[in-house]
């Protein structure tokens, strides 16, 4: 870290030292492309996960920097999804601008809820988060002239991505697409968090009351970091529609909020990657565990939350990162 | 129009301002008139409603009757953030911080907040070199330039306590109201608070509440006395330190105390 007397003299070097790219980042994301050599009977596993990751992502904006607790975010996951599916029933199969329409849709619905959302905070907030989640959720399953109801939606073509690539049974498209979007929104993400709006929403989460006597508008800067983390949800959700080729009203339960939440507890929240770590944990402990005995799997899951909010109240990653910083301390 | 009626106004300004918890009279009948410049202490027993009457003014508290007035423009219906935006901030008896920032980016969020950058998500904070030029020379000025890469949770509670100012002064404030500044700071510390108050821009109004009688006359030109929700009585440090009334309630009561 660069926090010797150059950052002293230079304060925007110091800041600009914590937003540089660190080598094991960078390491990571081309670790995200080994599925394609070495795991390729998991590419579609691959696909669900980047996924869930980005979906994860989504949350982290709001619960992770912004300390807004969300227990309905399936919500957005929803909206996007079924967004993403409907258009191909009417005829509109390009995957892009189906993820766009998607986006739009799932941000409508975040802004709308976000002015609700922007007044409460905790345990109301909890509750409302929640309520609006069932809310949706019914009105998916009662409207089955659009949805499908209970059967799902169903009959959703995709055309091939940038009219070449075919959503394969392999997964291989289905990968790489889930994988560049979810990067791609990550940069975005990224940006988001080094910007003076980031350093607002830590301050939101930091000390909400303080915010009004330094002038800032909370309520403001939480209406457009619920919206923006809505499209992002629902990018998320047309992903797994296009990918599967299936939407079931599922892609809004209570489950998916409740799991998504678990994710980024376990990854550690507000550290960008906690919810892809989180992700990647709970997917593949998922498809293991539920291998040895699929009824069971969820309560590896709880122990595993136990220990982790016991133990490292900063998720995995702020273990890790606790961990590093001492092994550091110790060998300077 | 307006402008003469700006060079003559008052910086801060209230009329007849009233407030009542159920029965309990926490402000009466407020009449205030703080000229451009001025080092106003407030002062009173515990519970006299001190602290009520900066949350009226800063607008964290509504007032059940009465205005508000910055430079003669009418404040009384803004939003708290709205009034910072005008020039009026305040500090917090009790540290009201961000813990995890560091105090570089506590203060480098103030100043982004008052410039209007808030909001704006994609250029990355190190790009805003003024803002956080502003920033370090306010947290160098009150001499946290060498500790303000920690987060604030890991200062000293003195160098907390600056913070809490130069968190107020990135608003570039027109009207500073310092809450007990030197509250549980020992008693060179506090010296020192105040020595970094009183060397603040002439230009900027400063209303503090402080109880220890000895720093409120030597920091302060003025001084209103309040008890029970209303104003006693107001006058310049000799004024008070004779008035009758103030040494039977302020000094008197200080004398049950031991």
């Amino acid at each position: 870290m660069t926090t010797g007397s150059n950052a002293l003299a230079e304060p925007h070097l110091y800041l600009r030292a914590q937003a540089r790219w660190h080598g094991i980042e960078i390491a990571f994301w081309i670790a995200t492309l080994l599925p394609f050599l070495l795991f390729k009977p998991y590419l579609l596993l691959a696909s669900q996960l980047a996924i869930t990751a980005l979906f994860a992502l989504s949350l982290d904006l709001i619960l992770g920097y912004a300390g807004i607790v969300s227990l309905g975010h399936a919500a957005f996951f929803g909206v996007g999804a079924y967004a993403a599916g409907i258009v191909t029933k009417y005829g509109w199969g390009e995957p892009l601008s189906g993820l766009l329409i998607a986006s739009v849709a799932a941000a409508l619905v975040g802004y709308a809820a976000s002015f609700i959302v922007a007044r409460f905070r905790h345990l109301a907030l909890i509750m409302i988060t929640l309520g609006m989640g069932l809310l949706l959720f019914e009105a998916a399953n009662s409207a089955s002239w659009l949805t499908g109801g209970a059967d799902g939606l169903q009959g959703i073509k995709i055309w091939p991505l940038f009219g070449a690539f075919k959503f394969d049974l392999y997964g291989v498209t289905a990968y790489g697409y889930s994988l560049a979007v979810l990067f791609l929104l990550f940069l975005v993400a990224r940006r988001l968090i080094h910007s003076p709006f980031g350093l607002s929403l830590r301050g939101i989460r930091e000390n909400p009351l303080r915010m009004p006597a330094v002038g800032a508008s909370s309520q403001a800067h939480i209406r457009k970091i619920y919206t923006i983390a809505a499209a992002i949800a629902g990018v998320a959700g047309a992903l797994l529609a296009q990918t599967t080729s299936t939407v079931s009203l599922e892609v809004l339960g209570f489950q998916r909020s409740a799991d998504v939440l678990v994710i980024l507890i376990l990854g550690g929240a507000g550290r960008l990657y906690g919810g892809i770590l989180g992700a990647i944990i709970y997917m593949v402990a998922r498809d293991q565990f539920s291998g040895l005995n699929p009824q069971y799997w969820y309560f590896w899951i709880g122990l595993l939350l136990i220990a982790v909010v016991m133990f490292l109240p900063n998720g995995i990653l702020g273990g890790l990162a606790k961990l590093t910083a001492s092994w550091r301390h110790r060998a300077s | 129009m307006a402008a003469p009626r700006e060079l003559t106004a008052p910086a801060l300004s209230t009329r007849g301002l009233d407030k009542s918890f159920g029965s309990l009279l926490v402000a009466g009948g407020i009449d205030l008139a703080l000229p451009q410049g001025a080092r106003y202490a407030l002062v009173g027993p515990n519970g006299a409603g001190k602290t009520t009457l900066i949350n009226l003014i800063t607008g964290m508290l509504r007032p059940d009757a009465g205005q508000i007035f910055m430079g003669g423009e009418e404040i009384t219906a803004l939003r708290p953030e709205q009034r910072v935006k005008l020039g009026l901030a305040r500090t917090f008896q009790i540290n009201a911080l961000f813990p995890r920032l560091s105090a570089l980016e506590a203060v480098t969020l103030a100043v982004c907040e008052r410039l209007g950058h808030g909001g704006n998500w994609w250029k990355r904070l190190h790009a805003y070199r003024e803002a956080v030029e502003e920033a370090y020379g306010i947290l160098a000025s009150l001499r946290l330039g060498a500790h303000c890469y920690k987060p604030t949770r890991e200062l000293p509670y003195g160098q907390q306590r600056l913070l809490e100012i130069a968190l107020a002064l990135a608003a570039r404030p027109k009207v500073l109201l310092l809450d007990e500044p030197a509250a549980g700071v020992a008693h060179d510390g506090s010296a020192e608070l105040f020595a970094a108050i009183s060397g603040l821009p002439g230009d900027i109004t400063v209303l503090f509440i402080e109880h220890d009688m000895s720093v409120v006359f030597r920091f302060a030109t003025r001084i209103i006395v309040m008890v029970a929700g209303r104003v006693l009585v107001e006058g310049s440090p000799a004024e008070i330190a004779a008035d009758p009334r103030v040494r039977e309630v302020y000094l008197g009561k200080k004398g049950h105390h031991g």
